[in-house]
């Protein structure tokens, strides 16, 4: 499988880490000891959609560019619909 | 019908006329006590127990294809109970007593095979790591034995014990543990549970849970709704779409795991072999061909379709390991949709949906499992409350940090 990284171009399945489902993280402001606090932090690192269909990931280029991507992919064809690249700038509902 | 030698010995001088259907083809009636929704090894060995040992036989098994099309019939039969961590042995150990009666239990030939499972170590700190392993099941009553390299070598000198980048030092024995024939286990169960009463009902999917104030009250299905007081969801690889129409979501992603089998070979490893040093398994079915797997695929996926660069990475740790495998030819390959747990343990509880009960996030584990998560799903589903042995497999467990994380890797479940 050929993975299109918008810095690198065509690059094999072997060089690319898979970090699974894009989970945006929880505001890490406030009370973070609180109820509802730890209940979105449970909530993000644990808990998943896990569609059979279109699919927004988080791939790490390890053995190439070493940037974060947002992959778009279909789970029931492992087509991918498109490749982003996160930057610093992007807003949090967008990862 | 029961299997006996007088029944074999009749029906070769009657034709082999005599043999019955293993199970009725049923069609679901209009309302159960429980329907368990997959027709799999652990949805139908949940129905046997809750109707053997828990006295519900009022149950429906309802499975969207023909039962044992999904990961039961796709994996590599391999059954164990070498774990470390005190949440796991006792529950992996309950499954191999299971095993050691199943035939007898179940008056069907699952042909469980105690050959033994060998896994390699190639490093002082793995050898310590395994002595841990070791010393943690004997501690709980189950069999270890921990060789140096000298037994290993009587036991399998076809490994490559001079690799001079992975050297095999020894290995961790469990005796006990080996194969057994997937179909069988599908087929024994079904008819077990089909002889008390059960209806397992084939080509039925559920496309609905129904609930009334927060309680289950049945399944819509494509045949229809089914009422139901209790429903129990026993789907490992689609649990989360199941969930979904539940409006749950579950710490699980699906990932796809390969196996591959080759041409038949006459007896070469009498044993299931691990390799320490990479991810990969081997062990040699019946019918002679070379079983064996590695790796996941490392992206989310329900297509039951792998890659070949896991394939490639399986290849060069089977060579790796036993360098004779290079002439050997495949014959097939398949993929299994895991339910990947995010601490690699499964899950056997009640949901926050009155009635509703969940089986899943099997990771790698779900076919050894088969009769222990059948009999605790049961005992669950059947008193409301955890067989002891499978008290810590709940679905809060992540939320309140009791996660039971076998390799340490944390919440990412493509390593577990």
């Amino acid at each position: 499988m050929l993975i299109n990284c918008p810095y690198c171009g065509l690059r094999d399945l072997t060089e690319f880490v898979v970090a699974g489902e894009a989970v945006a993280r929880p505001d890490a402001h406030g009370d973070l000891d609180g109820a509802d606090a730890r209940a979105a932090f449970a909530d993000a690192v644990y808990l998943r959609e896990n569609p059979a269909g279109v699919h927004r990931e988080h791939w790490f280029h390890a053995a190439g560019c070493q940037s974060w991507l947002l992959v778009e992919r279909d789970t029931r064809t492992h087509e991918i619909i498109r490749v982003d690249a996160i930057s610093a700038g992007m807003a949090r509902e967008t990862l | 019908m029961k299997f006996s030698g007088f029944e074999l010995l009749k029906n070769a001088f009657t034709g082999q006329t005599g043999w019955t259907p293993h199970w009725r083809k049923a069609e679901p009636k209009s309302s159960y006590d429980v329907v368990i929704i997959g027709g799999g090894g652990h949805g139908l060995a949940t129905a046997h127990y809750l109707a053997k040992e828990f006295g519900i036989t009022n149950v429906a098994v309802i499975e969207k294809g023909w039962i044992g099309s999904g990961n039961v019939g796709r994996n590599t039969t391999i059954i164990r109970s070498n774990y470390l961590l005190p949440g796991n042995i006792p529950f992996y150990e309950l499954g191999m007593k299971l095993w050691e009666g199943l035939e007898q239990e179940l008056n069907y030939n699952a042909m469980v095979s105690q050959r033994g499972v060998l896994n390699l170590y190639h490093s002082d700190a793995q050898r310590d790591a395994f002595a841990r392993r070791g010393n943690a099941m004997r501690l709980h009553g189950v069999d270890a034995e921990l060789l140096d390299r000298d037994a290993v070598r009587t036991m399998a000198p076809f490994l490559d014990f001079n690799n001079a980048r992975f050297p095999i030092q020894g290995g961790l024995l469990q005796r006990r543990g080996g194969t057994a024939r997937h179909d069988a286990v599908v087929w024994g169960y079904a008819r077990a549970a089909d002889k008390r009463g059960v209806d397992v009902v084939e080509n039925c999917e559920v496309i609905g849970l129904r609930q009334d104030n927060g309680k289950i009250i049945g399944v819509e299905t494509t045949k229809g709704f089914i009422d139901a007081k209790r429903v129990g969801m026993s789907v490992a690889g689609n649990s989360s779409r199941l969930a979904s129409l539940a409006g749950l979501r579950l710490p699980i992603e699906s990932y796809v795991l390969q196996a591959f089998v080759s041409e038949s070979l006459k007896p070469v490893i009498d044993c299931v072999v691990t390799f320490g040093a990479g991810h990969f398994y081997i062990s040699q079915s019946d019918k002679g061909s070379l079983v064996f797997g590695g790796d996941l695929d490392p992206y989310p996926s329900y297509a039951q379709r792998g890659s070949l660069a896991v394939f490639s990475d399986v290849a060069e740790n089977a060579i790796a390991m036993m360098p004779m495998l290079g002439r050997l030819r495949i014959l097939r390959s398949w993929g299994g949709i895991m339910d990947m747990s995010m601490d690699g343990s499964p899950i056997i509880d009640k949901t926050p949906i009155e009635g509703l009960f969940f089986n899943g996030g099997w990771c790698y584990g779900g076919f050894k499992a088969t009769p222990a998560a059948g009999f605790c799903f049961a005992h669950l589903i059947a008193k409301g409350a955890h067989h002891p042995v499978a008290a810590a497999y709940r679905l809060d467990r992540f939320a309140t940090g009791r996660v039971i994380d076998e390799k340490g890797a944390g919440p990412t479940p493509n390593l577990h």
